[in-house]
């Protein structure tokens, strides 16, 4: 797959960086704005869909960028179960408690554990979603070679 | 804004219709994005800000890999004549939607009409979730803590499709 002209890929340069630092910020505000991991993972798998549209599918190497994505997407799965299993046996032997202190409600660091969650959701759904995409352009390539 | 949202479902059926019967299947699949960003807006009437955000962007990325897909393989669709074999499968489907259209008009009758109460469970849920989660989207607090085992399933069936479509997409094996 080959990449677009000069003025897709200097605008891709100037907005891709916006659009990464927006879904940080619908993740990491998740508890306190709508949004959260789901949303802001995929507004970062747009992202990186983006820049692969425009500069072509040589820019990230991808065959090893699978390897990465598959790593991310399995290691923030499994984190989210190890946290939810921290609340069986730290807690009242409840999986999901909220064992962290929650402070005042409407700071940025409140809530206890639900911002883990968002954060570590969000790399999950941001790999998923950039894996389904980058596994249609990788699979075709390697029959046609 | 029953109205409203009375409009805006007719357009969602007319480009849901079209794109059934659309001759380019280019067309079809952007035809077919009128139902999505309908449906942001019936969310954003219902005031579910929530899912109008998941579901703009998710809809976005859907056309955009629906349309790749369509131009890597043809842009006309293929059509084939019905033998018996056919015939016996298409009476198989409408017996099998007729069914399902009965029970679902069984199990919706006793819900209340949508808006015009609350339900329920929402009223346990609303009355001290900030107090007890300490978060301040109601949202994120049933949806994380209230509801964890839900969300944890969520993000496994996310992983489990993406397993599925590595397995089938890839035609040759690892070395």
């Amino acid at each position: 797959m080959e990449g677009m002209t000069i003025i897709v890929k200097k605008t891709t340069q100037l907005i891709a960086g916006m659009i990464f630092m927006y879904g940080i910020y619908v993740i990491a505000h998740g508890h306190l704005t709508p949004g959260g991991g789901f949303a802001g993972g995929v507004i970062i798998a747009g992202a990186f869909i983006l820049i692969t549209l425009a500069f072509g599918s040589d820019f990230f190497k991808l065959v090893k960028e699978e390897m990465g994505t598959t790593m991310v997407e399995s290691i923030a799965t499994i984190i989210v179960v190890l946290i939810g299993s921290a609340g069986f046996l730290l807690g009242t032997k409840i999986f999901f408690n909220n064992y962290l202190p929650k402070g005042i409600v409407g700071d940025l660091v409140s809530a206890g554990t639900l911002p883990l969650y968002n954060i570590f959701v969000g790399m999950e759904v941001a790999a998923s979603i950039f894996i389904i995409f980058l596994s249609l352009i990788i699979f075709k390539e390697e029959s046609l070679k | 804004m029953e109205l409203t949202i009375s409009i805006v479902i007719g357009f969602m059926i007319l480009g849901a219709i079209y794109s059934i019967h659309a001759k380019d299947l280019l067309s079809a699949v952007i035809t077919c994005g009128i139902v999505g960003y309908g449906c942001v807006i019936c969310f954003l009437l219902l005031k579910a800000p929530d899912l109008a955000i998941v579901q703009i962007v998710v809809e976005t990325i859907n056309l955009i890999i629906m349309v790749a897909v369509v131009l890597d393989s043809s842009r006309e669709e293929s059509y084939s004549k019905l033998d018996s074999q056919g015939y016996i499968s298409a009476i198989t489907v409408f017996i099998i939607m007729v069914v399902l259209l009965y029970f679902f008009t069984v199990s919706t009758r006793s819900l209340d009409v949508l808006g015009k109460s609350t339900l329920r469970m929402a009223g346990p849920y609303i009355e001290g979730a900030a107090a007890k989660t300490g978060s301040a989207n109601l949202v994120t607090g049933v949806v994380f803590d209230f509801r964890g085992y839900d969300t944890m399933g969520e993000a496994v069936v996310l992983v489990t499709a993406v397993l599925g479509v590595l397995t089938i997409l890839r035609l040759k094996g690892k070395k």
